[in-house]
Formats: C-alpha cells, sequence, structure tokens
C-alpha cells in the first residue's frame, strides 16, 4: 500500500519536535519498532535542524517535509529554500560546521548512522532537500 | 565544592532545547564545582546531534575546573549518536 503526506512549516526552532513528531507518526502505519521510530525521529530532527540554523542565514522561511510509505518502505525529504549548500562534501564530513560554536557538526554522520540512506542536492540560492529513506519491514 | 552531582535528563534534546538545558547545567557546574558531574540518560526519550555539542561544551567546562562528566543509563539511540560522534572518546560511560 502506498500513502503520502506533504507538511510546510516555517523553520523556527520549536518546529524541530512537530516535525519528527509528525514523520514518525506517518511512518507509525508501517508498524514500525520502537527503535525505528526513534532512528526516524533522529534523523528528521537533524535534516530539520539544518534547516532551523543554516538554511536562511538566521532568517525566516519555509520548510516543506514529504513522507511517502511503499512496500515497507519508509522515505522522507526534507526541503528548505534557503541559500543552499556551497560544498555538500565539505558539508558530510563529521565535524565541519559553519554553525558557530556550540554546534557539533555531526548532523549529516547522525543521518546516515539511523537510517539507510541519505541523499542531498542543494543549489546556492534556491535550496537544498535531503532525502532519506529507512526500510521497516 | 561537591564531590559529585548527578543529573537527571529527560524528555527530547534537540537544538530548541539545548540552550534552556546548557544554561540549567552550566549554573549546576558554577554552583558546586563538583569533581565528577554524572548525567543520567534515564529518561532521555531522544538526542540529535545538538546534544553533542551541548554534553561536549560541559565536558570541556568540568575539565577546566578539575572536574570529570560521566553518563549513564543511555537509550539505543542516545548510545548510537554518542558512538557516532566520538564522544566516548572523552566522556565515560558508567
Amino acid at each position: 500500500m502506498e500513502n503520502e503526506m506533504e507538511l510546510r512549516f516555517i523553520n523556527a526552532s520549536e518546529n524541530e519536535s512537530f516535525a519528527r513528531m509528525c514523520a514518525a507518526a506517518f511512518a507509525a502505519r508501517l508498524d514500525p519498532t520502537l527503535e525505528q521510530i526513534a532512528d526516524i525521529k533522529t534523523a528528521v530532527s537533524e535534516a530539520v535542524t539544518n534547516a532551523v540554523v543554516h538554511a536562511y542565514g538566521g532568517g525566516r522561511g519555509p520548510v516543506i517535509l514529504r513522507c511517502k510509505a511503499e512496500n515497507g518502505m519508509f522515505f522522507v525529504d526534507i526541503e528548505d529554500q534557503g541559500i543552499g549548500i556551497e560544498n555538500i562534501e565539505l558539508a558530510r564530513t563529521p565535524f565541519y560546521t559553519s554553525g558557530g560554536s556550540g554546534r557539533s557538526g555531526m548532523g549529516f554522520t547522525v543521518m546516515e548512522a539511523f537510517m539507510d540512506s541519505v541523499d542531498v542536492v542543494s543549489e546556492k540560492g534556491r535550496g537544498t532537500k535531503i532525502a532519506m529513506t529507512k526500510k521497516i519491514r | 565544592m561537591a564531590e559529585e552531582v548527578a543529573v537527571m535528563l529527560k524528555g527530547e534534546i534537540d537544538h530548541h532545547r539545548t540552550e534552556e538545558i546548557k544554561r540549567q547545567l552550566d549554573e549546576i557546574i558554577e554552583n558546586t564545582r563538583p569533581l565528577r558531574m554524572i548525567l543520567d540518560f534515564k529518561n532521555v526519550t531522544m538526542m540529535d546531534s545538538s546534544g553533542v555539542g551541548l554534553i561536549l561544551g560541559r565536558y570541556k567546562r568540568l575539565s577546566e575546573r578539575g572536574g570529570a562528566l560521566y553518563v549513564k543509563r543511555l537509550s539505543k539511540q542516545v548510545d548510537l549518536v554518542f558512538q557516532v560522534s566520538g564522544l566516548y572518546q572523552v566522556i565515560k560511560k558508567i
């Protein structure tokens, strides 16, 4: 069975928990384990935090969360229309951050640890899309 | 100066909550100057990499004051965040 949803919200930090709860609630229909739900929440939290901290240079802008469930697979995209990532390879390097002190630079590393695949598409001045998948059953 | 201070963390630790938790932990560190601070994660249901920066910052603050930081009772999810981020290289799980 196939199912989809799309959600649009402002990149306020309060929405980090809102976004991961929505993604987890959607994924629940695939009958995941509690561990898989925790994995999804962690990865979505990372991607949304990325949009909150980096996408709009400290300002406000929209974030779109898309979820899809198909044949036991969970697909999630987190997209912004912000400044984009100039060097994706560098951004994915562990400990690299442009977010200043207090940021660990481990966001993409954590996403990769918790999901089966993480793809990043970004264009300078146009925005960033992080697409992740996880096999649930 | 306290010998040991144990702090029970709870809920989901994300970017939105880190400033508040950081402020509270730093206040405890300054007020008690502990030799050992233990962070108990039993009631932490999720932590993302924002928590890594938070924990590392507290570790540094404690080290500068002659103290050490320990963690205990982490969920599998939080444990994996600690593992992949290398936090266990400097912070001991008890």
